[in-house]
């Protein structure tokens, strides 16, 4: 009898163990919160409201300001030569990064890193001095000034400076996106194409570019959007003459010290859109292609 | 006909070099001229005339306290611009790959705004912002002022690197093998001790090489500055302000000393980001 | 087609890839091209092809040099590692494009383009296919996809690189029938590289045996299973058991036998035996054996019973030799670790250790 006492007692022996022990995978809940808000303020702070206050300022003093703003002759203008300076510009710098990337992935040679690194210069130089570049070759003072000069031809202080300073600046952007992405890719398939008796220019055509064909957009919006926001290159080679060779940007700073800010705003906002919607076409194309399409910091 | 005769063993050079692939010639003299007239002798002129502008004039330049102060303003903000980014870059990079919440992937997206966004647009929205009548500006006007002082300086300079050091870190910080971690807990490791004993020393080549990005970047950085900064000679002057400057005074050789002196920093600058970005590859291969 | 190879030498910066090649490639025949990697087997099939050059020496396709004939007019088709189909291109349109970009004299309609593809994909059973990707194909599938490319320029050489390295175990068996089968009705010479002895063995007319930038040897699956002109041959075709002997006056003794070695010079040589070849008989047990048999006696340190056969690891002394014999042996001689054997070696194949190129089987 004693004995079933003891058996359906509960033995003191055993402690009592505490619940599942949870191993340190994440940090906890409040420092978790905290680090989010605090990242979230710092992004606020810095992205969420400049955009924001391009809008609000944009439409300070009404909507038909603003369209005003947009459809007055300089600002015209200055749309004008934008658009101008991307269609130059733009594809001018795909046809070299599309021979750039075809040179140094389809083939073998010296020197290749040394090329690269050349192609990326000048994402290493500040854009005044890509423009100041340009003045020093085609200014009044430069290397070839008297001799535009006697022919009656402009560069600088006109559109084929512009042009010239930012076909610098955008030079690298379709390069840099083709040469990792045709890299990875190899040459297998040309080569099959090339025994299956295709040309040059058909494997070109048939072969590579389908494979390459989203790096190749993704690189051109991006070459496109600095062709149209380049604004330190462009203030140094264009004279700011209104109407003439004032870009967008050149005709926000212009607005801008003329405290007209609504309509500064307002040429801001066109820039701003567009801006948002390459992003929005960036992160779409990431989304469906995974993020080997964006594989550079730029 | 027999064919040819045998050939002898020595290889072509590359140039005479036989290639299965068409186009080599093409592609590459393309490359070449179009590099050359765009960028290489542009950048040779300059440095010609700089190297051309003597001794005197070098000296002098160099010794201006106004240039001694644009230079101590451009590199010593963007340094102290690109450790901010690199503190809250690293943040930020880390909240969006280990954390949910709502609207990260919006979030995210919007990290890459600085590099799409034209300079000018982030100049005057920054300074509206920033300026004692505007939205961050006026609270804080009792307190401190941002426009027109260093600090705006710092505010713009931020702004044009902060996508630097989220992107370089974000797909290391991805890749990070979670298995790492789980070891080090089963370890007995705390977590804070785990944070920084195993989950940082990965993430430090990529932080180095965006901070080293950032910081080049805020150099020469013209556009998001100047509506922000006063401009102030000695004070918030930034050096490619002061080029300009010198241009519209007609001192080409001025303008060329200092640009000379910019990209000689800026190129020992490149050279160190392809040395970390060796040694990272090296470091993390093995 | 016909091919010759003469003296073919080719370099990769400071190696040697391709060493003084040699070969004759017979019409409508079909080669394997075998060999470890780095054998330079590879590169011999891309000279071929066209997408490599060789330094010195020269190819001759029908007594013509084919080195000067760039790729697109070589007729020659080529079956990659991997494919290489065009990933963004249906089957289709894989298999139709070597007709679709022939200059425009030279291309057949729309119409005869279409029965051709359907044609080639019914000779690759593939019907119906036409319309797929190649994501949406299995490894087998994709792999008749490209020879029916490679087949559809009416090519007069065709080449495959290690046509069944990417496929596992079942299907690549399947698909060397076919492949032999497909060749017995086109007719077309075929070379094919691989490092798979078994396979090569199992399909080539003849296989040419190559090792660093060299061809061994080249002969029927028989000549060189059976008479292997090198140790690297004899050991690459198969396990091999090596033994230490000496050449005296035309003869060697291995074991209580004496062989005749007319062409080995006296001196130092090694015997190889293959593990088929080693009988074993339990020491308590041994009856005299007309083959040689080993002086000492062996302790078995391993049995493995793998499917019909059986593997034996046996050591005298420091050595370990490997036998394999059949499951009824293995329990006829009721064999376990420990128990102690006599060894017997048949067909023994000879080579000086003096001049590695000589032998005598």
């Amino acid at each position: 009898m004693a004995d079933t006492a003891t058996l359906t007692k509960a033995p003191d022996a055993i402690v009592s163990v505490p619940g599942p022990a949870r191993l340190p995978l994440t940090e906890p809940l409040l420092v978790r919160v905290l680090l989010i808000t605090v990242a979230l303020l710092f992004l606020t702070f810095f992205l969420v409201l400049p955009l924001i206050v391009v809008f609000v300022e944009a439409f300070r003093e009404g909507a038909r300001v603003y369209f005003a703003a947009l459809s007055e002759p300089e600002a015209l203008a200055a749309i004008r030569l934008t658009v101008l300076t991307a269609v130059i510009c733009v594809p001018l710098n795909t046809a070299f990064g599309l021979a750039a990337a075809w040179s140094i992935t389809k083939f073998q040679f010296a020197g290749k890193s040394f090329l690269l690194t050349l192609i990326d210069l000048p994402f290493s130089v500040s854009p005044v001095v890509a423009g100041l570049v340009f003045v020093l070759l085609f200014g009044l003072q430069g290397l070839f000034g008297e001799w535009l000069a006697a022919h009656g031809i402009k560069i600088i202080f006109a559109v084929p400076g512009i042009a010239l300073a930012t076909l610098f600046v955008t030079l690298p952007f379709v390069a840099r996106e083709l040469v990792p992405l045709m890299d990875s890719q190899g040459t297998t398939q040309e080569e099959a194409a090339i025994t299956l008796g295709a040309s040059g220019w058909q494997t070109f055509r048939r072969v590579t570019l389908p494979n390459i064909k989203w790096g190749l957009l993704y690189g051109i919006l991006l070459c496109n959007g600095r062709a149209i926001g380049e604004f330190g290159a462009v203030a140094v080679v264009s004279g700011h003459i209104i109407g003439l060779t004032n870009t967008m940007p050149l005709h926000i700073e212009v607005l801008y010290n003329d405290y007209a800010f609504a309509a500064s705003f307002a040429v801001a906002s066109l820039l701003t859109l567009m801006a948002l919607v390459t992003l929005g076409i960036k992160t779409v194309l990431e989304w469906r292609l995974g993020a080997a399409v964006a594989t550079r910091v730029h | 006909m027999t064919g040819a005769a045998i050939r002898n063993t020595t290889p072509r050079p590359p140039w005479r070099r036989r290639r299965v692939l068409p186009g080599f010639g093409l592609t590459l003299g393309f490359t070449l001229t179009y590099l050359s007239l765009i960028v290489l002798i542009p950048l040779l002129v300059l440095f010609i005339q700089a190297a051309g502008a003597g001794w005197a004039k070098w000296w002098a330049e160099l010794t201006n306290p106004r240039t001694l102060a644009a230079f101590r303003v451009s590199f010593g903000i963007a340094f102290l611009a690109a450790l901010v980014n690199a503190a809250f870059g690293l943040l930020i990079a880390w909240v969006l790959v280990r954390y949910r919440f709502a609207g990260r992937r919006l979030v995210d997206a919007l990290i890459d705004l600085p590099f799409g966004l034209p300079t000018a647009v982030a100049g005057i929205a920054l300074a509206s912002l920033y300026a004692t009548t505007g939205w961050v500006g006026r609270p804080l006007t009792p307190f401190v002022r941002i426009a027109f002082t260093p600090l705006g300086i710092l505010v713009a300079l931020v702004f044009v690197g902060l996508p630097f050091v989220v992107r370089t870190v974000e797909p290391v910080l991805r890749d990070l093998d979670r298995e790492l971690e789980e070891a080090a807990a089963l370890l007995g490791a705390k977590r804070a001790h785990i944070l920084i004993r195993v989950i940082f020393p990965p993430l430090l080549p990529a932080l180095l090489t965006g901070f080293t990005l950032a910081f080049a970047r805020a150099i020469g950085e013209y556009g998001s500055v100047i509506f922000i900064a006063g401009n102030m000679p000695g004070l918030t002057e930034i050096m490619p302000l002061l080029i300009v400057i010198k241009l519209e005074q007609f001192d080409y050789v001025g303008a060329t000393v200092i640009a000379a002196m910019m990209l000689t920093a800026s190129f020992v600058l490149l050279l160190a980001i392809n040395l970390l970005q060796g040694w990272t590859r090296r470091r993390q291969g093995g | 087609m016909k091919i010759q190879v003469e003296n073919l030498r080719k370099r990769f910066g400071s190696t040697l890839v391709l060493d003084t090649v040699n070969l004759e490639i017979q019409e409508r025949e079909f080669l394997g091209l075998l060999g470890p990697s780095g054998s330079g087997k590879t590169t011999l099939l891309r000279v071929l092809a066209g997408l490599e050059f060789a330094d010195g020496g020269r190819v001759l396709f029908d007594g013509k040099d084919a080195q000067t004939l760039p790729v697109e007019q070589r007729q020659v088709g080529i079956v990659f590692q991997h494919y290489a189909l065009f990933g963004h291109m249906s089957v289709f349109s894989n298999v139709a494009f070597g007709l679709q970009v022939r200059p425009r004299h030279k291309r057949p309609s729309r119409r005869e383009i279409a029965a051709k593809v359907e044609r080639l994909l019914g000779l690759v059973q593939l019907e119906g296919y036409g319309g797929r990707f190649p994501g949406q194909l299995s490894g087998g599938q994709r792999q008749r996809v490209a020879l029916a490319r490679a087949l559809a320029t009416e090519p007069r050489l065709l080449l495959l690189d290690e046509p069944f390295g990417a496929l596992d175990a079942k299907v690549r068996i399947e698909l060397r029938r076919w492949l032999r089968d497909l060749h017995d009705s086109t007719g077309i010479t075929t070379v094919f590289v691989t490092h798979d002895q078994e396979e090569a063995l199992a399909l080539a007319d003849r296989v040419a045996i190559m090792t660093e930038g060299r061809i061994e040897q080249a002969g029927t699956p028989t000549e060189v299973y059976e008479g292997p002109r090198t140790p690297f041959v004899y050991d690459f075709l198969g396990r091999t058991n090596a033994f230490d002997c000496v050449v005296r006056r035309g003869r060697v003794q291995i074991g209580d036998k004496h062989f005749p070695a007319e062409q080995l010079p006296d001196g130092p040589a090694v015997a190889f035996v293959r593990p088929h070849d080693v009988m074993v008989q339990p020491a308590d047990l041994a009856k005299p054996s007309a083959d040689a048999t080993l002086p000492e006696v062996g302790t078995v340190r391993l049995v493995a019973a793998l499917g019909p056969r059986a593997w034996v690891e046996l050591s005298i002394g420091p050595r370990i030799i490997a036998a394999e014999i059949s499951r009824e042996t293995l329990k006829q001689l009721r064999l376990a670790p420990g128990s102690k054997c006599t060894v017997q070696l048949r067909l023994p194949c000879f080579f000086s250790k003096a001049k590695p190129r000589n032998a005598a089987p």
